[in-house]
């Protein structure tokens, strides 16, 4: 490694201690930042010699990268960035922290994806999922489906594992010579009701989809759901166990151990790893606190806001609702989403927003509460499951009241 | 159906439909519903046609390729000019304002529009997003206009629509004037689910399609805390 590349690592490790130290955050952006300052390279020097598997999509990235980096641990040691810091600075952060490892698995934010690509050279990209998040500073959905279709049209030696069931993802792996399809299912419909390629409205039926108008449709997928276990290329059926609730995550455990296979890592070798991950970044987390018992749930955008009302029980129920840079500034979503599934809970409502929820649920025919803070919400249910579903600053606002749980 | 019944038509979800403009349907009907007003819902997709006899008409927010496409078929249904010319009332938003007047520009190429607005719109050095806030024009009575804007077009008046407000916070049209109105046809850059911030504005809407002169008052301490938070954290044009 060159020696502005070790200097800048060592910087990189010791702001990121610093930040911990402070009790300023993870230490997982500011690291890397101060890294890349002084080396701009720094994110490649780092990545070479590493096999490299990127996770990218609007849901499930932060999720699906954990369960992988557990799979491909059978292997060796794995770099990642476990807290959801995934841009270049969070990358850099994440592999300088661990130093010389065979392997890395690292989460992508959509937008960044050809830039990571770039630099880190990756054996695998994983693609999830393309739905609207965050409209007010994103790319619009179609225009991500076209910047990811151009960059790896530009890459053909990667291998590229996606979502079958995601007609804007089939389009933009198209040009892949080399991809595996999995079939982790697709609530969210919204976005692709009319063909990328064609315009053409898409016609579903049983799981199935098509273009009405051109050849894209439905690839036959090598890794599939079934029940509570998922088939392998080789037809096998494996029973899948894990902590982490919802058929999503079922949906998350089939992509790692499609992404980890490339690697090659046998199901049976992984599963017992993918059993053991509990929670992610607070995410599921289940806290004791004065009798109640607090689950996390982190829901960013319509798509996840489905997922989140699969996962919770019926309980009491609080949502937090806040519009920070890192949420978008656009509330609009919440429009988006039918809140109905609430209707039979008792239901709070907090955050920088609640305001803009509170008109949401009261249309949605949604009774609710609003409260003041956390701790008014966890007074004012009786001792029992409390379910807690948030956006992504507010999710963070109430696991730093919970002493920042993992 | 019976001719009491308010028919709210939502045009070309499968196309117009980028954040949350289910909210401003769901909300009429709300505030019909909650008034004794029967109401039917239609959601029109881009393959079916135009119904011409429903009372509320709204269309939405949309990317370049979609707010083309909706134009093209619209202009070739021909079913809404016939409502419009009717009477009918009409929320078009953002993508679906701009293609209510004469022509828009969409991935660079000048487009032709309804021509149900005398207005055009082009492409504007920035991007306007933000909070955005006017004094809606004092003849149709409302309180001031609260909105999220987030779009790339300026938007000009010709001598047949009125501008819907003066922009107090944000860009709207051009940094001075926000949205258009003529007859019952609103339109504005408010994008998304405008009416959760407006109720007055869904209020006239009703009362234009239902002819009512007033509506029994709701329970709007909701919106009313909404509008609040919202109008304060504008900043001043």
């Amino acid at each position: 490694m060159p020696l502005r590349a070790i200097v800048a690592t060592t910087a990189s490790k010791t702001a990121a201690a610093l930040s911990r130290a402070a009790g300023r955050g993870d230490g997982s952006v500011i690291g890397g930042w101060i890294g890349l300052k002084i080396d701009p390279d720094l994110l490649t020097h780092l990545a070479s010699g590493r096999a490299v598997a990127l996770v990218s999509g609007t849901n499930g990235k932060t999720t699906t990268t954990r369960l992988t980096a557990a799979a491909v641990g059978v292997l060796g040691r794995v770099a990642t960035n476990s807290f959801g810091a995934n841009m270049p600075s969070g990358h850099t952060s994440a592999l300088a922290k661990e130093g010389h490892t065979p392997f890395a698995v690292l989460e992508v934010d959509e937008h960044y994806l050809p830039q990571v690509i770039e630099a880190t050279r990756p054996k695998v990209v994983a693609l999830l999922n393309l739905s609207r998040d965050q409209l007010d500073r994103a790319k619009e959905v179609a225009m991500m489906a076209q910047l990811w279709k151009t960059t790896l049209a530009s890459h053909p030696d990667i291998r590229v594992v996606a979502n079958a069931d995601d007609p804007l993802v089939v389009w933009s792996a198209a040009a892949s010579t080399q991809v595996t399809w999995f079939s982790a299912g697709q609530r969210w419909h919204d976005d692709s009701f009319v063909c990328p390629e064609s315009g053409h409205p898409i016609e579903r039926a049983n799981g199935d989809w098509w273009c009405s108008g051109c050849p894209l449709r439905r690839p036959r997928p090598q890794w599939v759901v079934e029940e509570d276990g998922v088939i392998d290329p080789r037809g096998d059926w494996h029973l899948v166990k894990l902590q982490l609730p919802g058929k999503v995550n079922l949906g998350n455990a089939a992509t790692a151990l499609a992404v980890a296979g490339e690697f090659g890592v046998r199901p049976i070798e992984a599963l017992p790893r993918l059993s053991r991950v509990s929670s992610i970044a607070g995410r599921y987390a289940q806290v004791d606190r004065d009798g109640r018992n607090i689950r996390l749930l982190l829901a960013k955008n319509p798509a996840s806001w489905l997922e989140a009302f699969d996962m919770a029980d019926q309980a009491p129920t609080l949502l937090s609702i806040n519009a920070r840079d890192p949420d978008g500034l656009d509330t609009s979503w919440l429009w988006d989403v039918d809140f109905a599934p609430l209707r039979d809970r008792p239901v709070l409502i907090t955050g920088d927003r609640a305001f803009d929820l509170a008109v949401r649920l009261q249309v949605n025919q949604v009774p609710f509460r609003h409260v003041n803070s956390f701790d008014e919400a966890l007074a004012s249910v009786p001792p029992g499951r409390l379910e807690v579903i948030a956006n992504y600053t507010a999710f963070q606002d109430i696991r730093a009241v919970l002493d920042r749980v993992n | 159906m019976n001719d009491s019944t308010l028919r709210i038509v939502w045009i070309y979800p499968d196309l117009l439909s980028t954040y949350g403009d289910r909210g401003n349907m769901l909300i009429l009907a709300h505030r019909a519903a909650a008034r004794g007003i029967p109401v039917e819902t239609y959601e029109v997709r881009s393959d079916m046609q135009m119904p011409t006899s429903a009372d509320i008409y709204l269309i939405g927010g949309g990317e370049d390729g979609p707010q083309a496409l909706a134009a093209q078929r619209l202009i070739t249904d021909g079913g809404l000019h016939r409502a419009v010319n009717q009477g009918a009332s009409v929320l078009a938003i953002c993508a679906g304002y701009q293609l209510f007047g004469h022509s828009f520009f969409a991935k660079g190429t000048k487009c032709a529009g309804l021509g149900l607005l005398d207005i055009f719109s082009d492409r504007g050095e920035t991007r306007a997003v933000g909070e955005l806030r006017g004094d809606i024009d004092p003849r149709l009575g409302l309180p001031p206009l609260t909105g999220f804007e987030n779009h790339g077009g300026r938007t000009h008046l010709g001598q047949h629509a009125a501008p819907l407000a003066r922009v107090t916070g944000g860009i709207g049209n051009d940094g001075q004037t926000e949205g258009a109105w003529a007859g019952k046809v609103i339109g504005t850059y408010s994008h998304g689910p405008a009416l959760a911030r407006n109720p007055a504005i869904a209020d006239l809407l009703l009362r234009w399609s239902t002819g009512a002169d007033r509506l029994a008052p709701l329970d709007d301490s909701w919106p009313e805390r909404l509008r609040g938070e919202r109008l304060a954290a504008a900043t001043p044009a």
